[in-house]
This record gives C-alpha cells, structure tokens and sequence, in this order.
C-alpha cells in the first residue's frame, strides 16, 4: 500500500461507525412508505399488460363503485394538468427524438406497465380493488423487442417520430488514423457482446406523499429519490408549479442504484392529484410494478474491435453500440451510453479511436443509469475483448495487460477520446491483486485438474479497470449537451455552543454521507465527529444542490463541504486575532484553537470564537456576526479510480453451475475519508456486477411481455450465493481536489462482471469455449459445453 | 374479525379484515413501522419478525392467523436503550448501507443463531438465504452474524 496523505486532524482514514445506524438498526428511520397522514388518498396506478397497443377505452367507473374509492382518472381525464412532458435533461444531439411522454398514457400504451389510469382511495387495499375494477379496452399492435428490429422501422413505435432510432451520437477524433491503424495492423480482434436489461431492485420500492397547503398553494413532497433538488425543479415544469410552491423531501432512501435518479410519472402524478384533490396522496409501488414501473439498466449490443502490433499492443479501437432506449427517454437514459463512450480504451495507452452509437427505441420500460450507467458496459467490453487478444499474440492475461498499461508515470494522461485522467498506478493494482489471490497456487491447480479431466474445472479471471465519475464538470457537461451543471453545494456553520452543522445538497440514500461529512468538518476543525450535524436531502433546508449519483458525492460534494470549512476557518482567524490582539499571519490553527505562534499560551479554541462571532459584542470592524460559509464547488475534472479485480470459479461441466469460489479485488479511490465505507461500496458493487454476470436479466418474450416480474423470476442474489470476498486498497490521489479523493460507489460494479465471464472462459478454454453470455446460468454453461464436446466428437 | 396479540410484549385486540396481512396489520394497525416491505412474493425477507419466538415473513401470514401469537418486531429487540447484540454487531460490522433489509435481516439473523449458536460461515450464509439486501453483498451481514456469534458463546 502507498502512503497515505497525512491527515492534519487525524481523523480521515479512520474507521468511524455510522452515525446512521442506530436509527436504520431499530426501525426508527422512517422511509416514505412509513409516513402517512390523515386523510391521505392512497393511489394505485393502472398498467397496461400489454407491450403496445392502441387505448380504445378507459372505463374508470367500476372502479367508483368499490368501497372506499374516492376518484379515478384516465390518462385523458388529466392532460389538462400536465404544462410539460415528463423531463428528458440529456438531448444528447440536436437532432435527436424524443416522444412526448405523460405520466398517464391517452391514445397508446408503448410498454407493459405504462399507466393508463389512477384510482385513489381511503386505503391501499380499497385502492387495488378500485385498480382491478377499471376496464380497459386494448387493440393490441406489433411489439419491437428485438434492437436490429427496431433499427430497421418495421414497426414505428412513436408515429409522429417516423423512426424508432432516437439518435446517433459518434465520437471519432480522428476516422482516418483508426483506419490506418487497422489497415497496418498485425492482430485484430473482434468481440460482440449482449449487456442484458438489468432490474436495479432496490430494496425498497419507490413511493411518494405529497401532503398541500391548499389555500396557500404550497406542497411538501416526500420521495423515495436520489435527487430532491433535480425533482423540485423538474416537477415545477411538468405539473406547472412553482417552484417556491414545492419543497421535496427525500427521507430514508432504501437504496437507489440509479433507479431513483429520475423524475417518475408517479412523482408528477401525486402532486397533479395533490392539487387537484386538494389532499394528500400517496403511491407505494409494489414490487411486481417496480420490475415494469422503475428504469432498468444496461441493454447494450457492443461490437468492439482492437487493432495490435506484433507483441500486442494496441494500435486503435473501434466500437458500434446498439443501445435500448426502451420506450420512452426517461431524464438521463440516452446520456447513458455516452457515460461509457469515452472507456472503450479501459486502463490502455492507446493512441487513436472510435466510437459511435445508436440508440433506438423498443417496446419495453424505459432504461436509464444503472450502478456505473455506461462505464460497467464499457469495461467489460474492453476486458472481454484483451483476452482475445492475448490468446491472439500468445501471452497470459496478466501479461496482455501489463504491455498495453497506462504506466504511473504518464498521468495525467490525455487519451485518444479526449480526457485527461488525473492519476493513476494501474500496474501495482495489478500485481497486489495476483498476489492476493494466490495466483501461483491457483494456476497449478488447475492444470492438475485439467490433467485429470475433473468434472469441475477453475478457471481465473482477470479485470483490470478504471472510470470517469464525479460527475461532473459543468462545462464538460455543456460540451454533452447536459441541460444541467455538475457543482454541488455545502454550507458549514458554528452553533453558539461550538457545535458545528454542515448542509449538503448531495442526497445519501446508503452511503454514509452524515459520517463521512461530519469526519471531513472534524478533521479540519479539530471537533469530535460527534460535534458535526450533516443536514441533507430537504430543498427547504438545502436549497442547493445536485444530489447523489455518478459517484460524484464525495469528490464533487465532500470537497464543497471541505472548502466551506476552510471558509469558516478562515474568518473565524480574523476574529482571534481580534481577541487575541495578534496579526492574523501570526496565528496558527491546530487541533481546534487559534495559537500564537511560538507563545502557545496566547490562545483561544475554536468554540469560543464561535460564540464571540455569535454575541457579536467585540468583532474587528466591517466583519459580520456568525461563523457561516458556503461553496458552491464545480469540479475541474472527473476522477478516475481504478483497480484489478481477480474472480476464481468452479464449473461444474457437467451441470453447468459456477460457482464462485474467491473473488478478490484492489481498488484505488484515491484518499479515503472512512475504509470501513469505502469496502462496504466496494463489496456491494462487486456483487451486483457478479450479479449480470451470473444471475440477472430482464426477460421479454417476442411480444413484449415481461417474465420476471418478480422476486422469484428475477434472481437478485442472495448470501448464499456468494463468497465473502477479499479486498485491498491503493491509494493514489487524485490531484484535482483538496481532498485527493476519487469515487467508489460505483467501481466494484464496473470491475466485476468480465472478471467472472473472463474466469468461466478460462476454465472451459480447454474444450475452445471464449466466451459466455451473461448471465452464465447454468443452463447457458452447460449448453455452451455441450455444444463444443459435440463439435470435438465431430472433429475427431 | 377480532384478533388478540402481544406484539413486543404489549397485549392488544384489534377488529381486522379478515384479508389484513400480518405486515399491514403491524404497520396500519398497531403502528410499527420499522417491518418493511420489500416485495409480493414472500422472496426478500424484509417483513421478517418472530412469531412466538420463530422468524417469519410477515407477509406470508395474515394477521388473524397470528391470533393468540407473541410477536416481536425490530422495535421490540433493543431494550433499556441499549441495542440487542444481533444489531449492535451490525453496527460494528458495516452489516447495512441504506438499511431498508436491515429489520429483516437483524431478525432473521437472530433466529438464525437461536436455533444454531455456532454456524460456520456456510451455515450463515444458508440461514439469511431467504433475505435479499443490495447494497452490502452480505459480506458484512455475514460477519455481523459470525461475531454475534462469537460474543455469544
């Protein structure tokens, strides 16, 4: 391990518990579904189970006559509500098409469980019977389900586009050196992979209370969001509120994974209803409607190629993506694709690229960001692919990796897409990651068990990676097309008492934000952790913000947070100097008082000067009362953490099962603010990257209905699925903010699925099998052997 | 229909439809809403409580079956403000992240260890089968339950 940066406080890098945790432990957080108040109407949303289908009536009075139902609407019935479409915030080409999309469908439905109608009702199980008595008449239509289908307009799914693809976006810096460099090239290789449609499943559903003011027009809505502030200000352009009328509160968030990085047709919906019923009302989604209702993730057909030397190392890439909008741009679902368009490369020194995709619609739920949105697709598409590549040229898949690396001493390093990564050590991730796992052992093993034809086979896999995240400079953003910028705010204070509180406007819905907020204000202030209230996720309290995804809170947010606290340093210094009768350069601050240098007796803590900035009895002349500041911080760069993961299965070649038998994995955030933090990210991302890899996938049949629409079809992956898994750091900071911190929410996702596909190639590289479709069932597996023992009995 | 419970130790007779599940009840009617729900298929395990001393999902099960039972629920663990040892090992452990499974999870994980005080590392993983979590990968679950374990013998 490197060092680390010394920390002035000492309290960075420890291993502080949660401040969170004692609410979450007993049931005393509240989550949305557990407020209420009365004479709220719950609502329960109609949905269409068909793909696609014009609507040839709604019949919403069956409903009326169920007990406890005390309205209901049809699509048509609320259009009048409705000053904009639901927000799409990424058009990311001039051209590019968008259909209109209501919160409630009028004329046709363009996915199963696309809304049709609301029924409200004293309670929610009035509200389900009221549901299932609405009828609804549909004339069913051709479903496009198939991404080549779709391209070729077969069928059109939104008639007033004329075309189901919704843009092409390319990224070729230079067309005619890719060119070259394959013309002259003496490997290449070619993958083509499937990215299958992920359901996020959160564990908690989403939901939303609005409770109004109705003669004062105002309206507090509680969402089960990441992102309060972005809801405010979208919510106020659909439904046509103000915005100084909504203030949105996102409580207990039971995990988002990018799944509540969105503004939902259910969100515009109860606060439409809000005012329309002038009551409150409340939507609990049931899981069933969270695997058709919710966004889901990925849904990529990539084709990349690499062009080699003679030894292997890469002379350009070229990638097409083909990439399922679903049936309606949700707010940042055709922005996903370009998360990744600029990682093709992966940890590579590579001298010139290519990229282009094309991103069509189909009659399923729409897809948008997903854990790592973009960059997990990217990475395994360029790990995947390395291995053919090092079979191509002879050489292991260590070495394949070690020739093409971004060596340390490159960084910050311009890449041919046109970033500049900021840091980096990839080859000593590399090696602490083989030593960790043993590999020598491992590789001998598995050659005695392919000696001794063992039915279960080892294979070991290798990824190396790296992202953008952080997201994002706000101009970088521009030059995207983002509507939005990517700042965050902060806002630090001291209490009378000494107390400190920080307002954030990053939105923590699971990754410890009050703790390591309070850890960063502590460090640098010299309180105890426990002195620091983080105050977040209420656009009233924290009226700025860009809330919490892209791995950007503590990069772009904690740093705010850091600057502010120098902020408030830095005045709190012209005020004990003022005491103290000393000249500001001649004050040191350390270990939470103001000391004259060189006569520790002339001093004065932290807390009193807080209270004289309070009583404002004696402050030099001009200074105002309190000790308050603020940034408004927007990062120079993305970061870009990096690391090696190395996955050991077991196949069983007779069933097909893998089985995972270690998983280790050394990431390098940068500094990190709480290790204990940083390895609970690590160990949740890498399981839902294991998780593509193995187990999940959204299914549709040729006619767009969805088969997994539950728990027990969808297989999110439970303990006993899994290994405890070994993990390692290096650390490398980042040298674009003052923390030196990168992000990691989302970096064991964008490592972990082709360290597991690259393992099962490995172990049945024997019988000439190279790649695997995820998710690797069994079932996949086994046929996949037995078709290639069939071709060897035919080949000999 | 009339039913008769102690939900942590507190003795109470509701009027319920006969339809009510256990969870509705627990959270609607009794007004504990630290049980969550987390799916419709009896797959997640975040509704999980003890039924007279056994863990059940409480969506499996309406709340006029549980007639005459002693419930505890997530709120009825810790007592004298202290947290019970299953939850104060999650603390320790890093054992949840949003904690939307965590009840569930800390109730299983409890009659995981009343039946099997000692489990090894594949007993606990077999035992909290039946309860989904996100954001930990479980490897913190499991290291929780291993070191309540430990404490406990």
């Amino acid at each position: 391990m490197t060092a680390t940066q010394a920390a002035p406080g000492g309290v960075l890098g420890q291993r502080l518990l949660r401040k969170e945790d004692p609410a979450l432990l007993t049931g005393e957080a509240q989550f949305v579904a557990d407020l209420n108040v009365p004479g709220a109407l719950h609502a329960v949303i109609v949905r269409s189970p068909v793909a696609h289908a014009r609507i040839l009536s709604v019949d919403v009075s069956p409903a009326m006559s169920v007990p406890g139902v005390v309205a209901a609407f049809t699509g048509k019935d609320l259009e009048g509500e409705w000053a904009g479409p639901l927000p799409c915030a990424w058009p990311v080409t001039p051209d590019m098409k968008s259909p209109a999309h209501l919160p409630l469908a009028t004329d046709k439905v363009c996915y199963a469980g696309d809304g049709v109608a609301v029924v409200l009702a004293t309670s929610e199980y009035a509200a389900r019977d009221g549901g299932d008595a609405v009828a609804v008449e549909y004339d069913p239509l051709p479903a496009v389900v198939d991404l080549d289908d779709a391209r070729s307009d077969r069928v059109v799914i939104h008639d007033e586009l004329g075309t189901n693809t919704s843009y092409v976006w390319e990224l070729t810096p230079d067309q005619a050196a890719v060119d070259a460099a394959f013309a002259d090239a003496a490997h290449t290789v070619h993958g083509h992979y499937v990215q299958q449609r992920l359901i996020p499943s959160a564990i908690e559903p989403r939901g939303v209370l609005v409770i109004p003011q109705p003669f004062n027009g105002e309206y507090t809505l509680y969402s089960a969001t990441q992102i309060p502030h972005i809801l405010k200000v979208m919510l106020a352009l659909t439904v046509g509120v103000p915005e100084t009328a909504i203030r949105v509160i996102a409580p207990a968030v039971g995990g988002g994974f990018g799944s509540k990085l969105n503004v939902y047709a259910e969100e515009a919906l109860a606060l439409a209803l809000a005012r329309k019923m002038r009551r409150p009302i409340r939507w609990i989604e049931t899981r069933s409607e969270a695997t058709q209702a919710t966004i889901q993730g990925r849904g990529q057909i990539q084709d990349i190629e690499l062009a080699a030397d003679a030894e292997g190392r890469i002379t350009a890439v070229r990638v097409k993506l083909l990439a399922d909008m679903g049936a309606y741009l949700q707010l940042v679902t055709p922005g996903v694709p370009l998360l990744g368009a600029f990682l093709y490369s992966g940890v590579y020194d590579v001298p010139v690229y290519s990229f282009s995709c094309t991103s069509v619609f189909t009659n399923m739920t729409p897809t948008d960001a997903y854990r790592g949105a973009g960059r997990p697709e990217a990475t395994y598409a360029i790990e995947r692919v390395i291995e053919d590549l090092a079979r191509a040229v002879g050489v292991d898949s260590a070495e394949i990796r070690r020739r093409n690396f971004i060596k340390a001493e490159q960084f910050p390093y311009s890449s041919a897409a046109g970033l500049v990564y900021d840091s980096g050590a990839y080859e000593q991730a590399l090696d602490r990651a083989l030593e960790l796992s043993g590999m020598d052992g491992l590789r001998a093993e598995q050659a005695r068990r392919r000696e001794s034809g063992d039915r279960v086979q080892l294979g070991i896999g290798i990824s190396s990676y790296m992202e953008m995240c952080g997201l994002a400079p706000s101009r970088v953003l521009a030059s995207l097309n983002y509507t939005a910028g990517g700042w965050e705010a902060a806002t630090v204070r001291l209490l009378p008492t000494g107390k400190v509180q920080v307002v954030t406007g990053t939105s923590p819905h699971g990754q410890g934000h009050e703790t390591s907020w309070s850890m960063i204000v502590a460090d640098r202030l010299g309180v105890g952790p426990e002195d620091v209230e983080v105050l977040h996720s209420d656009t009233a309290i924290a009226p700025y913000g860009l809330d919490t995804y892209g791995s950007r809170s503590l990069s772009v947010g904690g740093v705010a947070v850091a600057i502010a606290t120098d902020r408030v340093i830095a005045k709190a210094k012209a005020i004990a100097a003022h005491q103290l009768e000393i000249a500001e350069e001649d004050l040191e601050f350390r270990d939470g008082a103001f000391t004259a240098k060189g006569t520790p007796e002339r001093s004065m803590p932290l807390g009193a000067v807080a209270f004289e900035a309070f009583t404002a009895h004696n402050l030099p002349d001009g200074l105002e009362p309190n000790l308050e500041a603020s940034s408004h911080f927007d990062p120079p760069n993305f970061t870009f953490p990096f690391g090696t993961h190395v996955c050991v299965v077991e196949v069983d070649t007779e069933t097909g099962l893998v089985s995972l038998r270690s998983y280790t994995a050394v990431d390098d955030c940068g500094v990190q603010v709480n290790p204990l933090i940083v390895e609970g990210q690590v160990h949740g991302g890498i399981t839902q990257g294991v998780a593509q890899a193995l187990f999940e996938e959204a299914v549709y049949d040729e006619d767009g209905n969805p088969k997994t629409t539950t728990l027990m079809d969808y297989l999110v992956p439970a303990a006993s699925e899994l290994p405890s898994y070994v993990t390692d750091s290096t650390v490398t900071p980042s040298p674009t903010n003052l923390l030196g911190v990168k992000g990691i929410g989302e970096a064991g996702t964008i490592g972990s699925a082709p360290a597991v596909i690259n393992a099962i190639c490995d172990a049945l590289a024997p019988l000439g099998i190279h790649d695997m479709a995820m998710p690797a069932t069994p079932e996949r597996v086994w046929r996949s052997i037995s078709e290639a023992r069939g071709e060897e009995a035919k080949g000999s | 229909m009339k039913v008769s419970v102690a939900v942590n130790g507190a003795a109470r007779t509701d009027e319920v439809e006969p339809r009510l599940l256990l969870v509705h009840y627990l959270r609607d009617v009794v007004g504990l809403t630290g049980t969550n729900i987390g799916c419709d298929t009896s797959s997640c395990g975040a509704c999980t409580v003890h039924v007279d001393g056994e863990s059940v999902k409480s969506c499996t099960m309406l709340a006029v079956q549980a007639d005459g039972a002693e419930i505890t629920t997530i709120e009825g663990l810790a007592s004298g403000g202290e947290l019970h040892p299953m939850q104060e090992a999650f603390r320790q452990h890093h054992g949840l992240q949003c904690g939307y499974c965590t009840p569930g999870m800390v109730m299983a994980a409890t009659s995981l260890l009343a039946e099997n005080p000692s489990p090894t590392e594949a007993e606990v993983r077999e035992g909290l089968e039946g309860n989904l979590c996100r954001c930990t990968g479980y490897h913190n679950i499991v290291k929780a339950v291993l070191a309540a374990a430990g404490a406990g013998r």
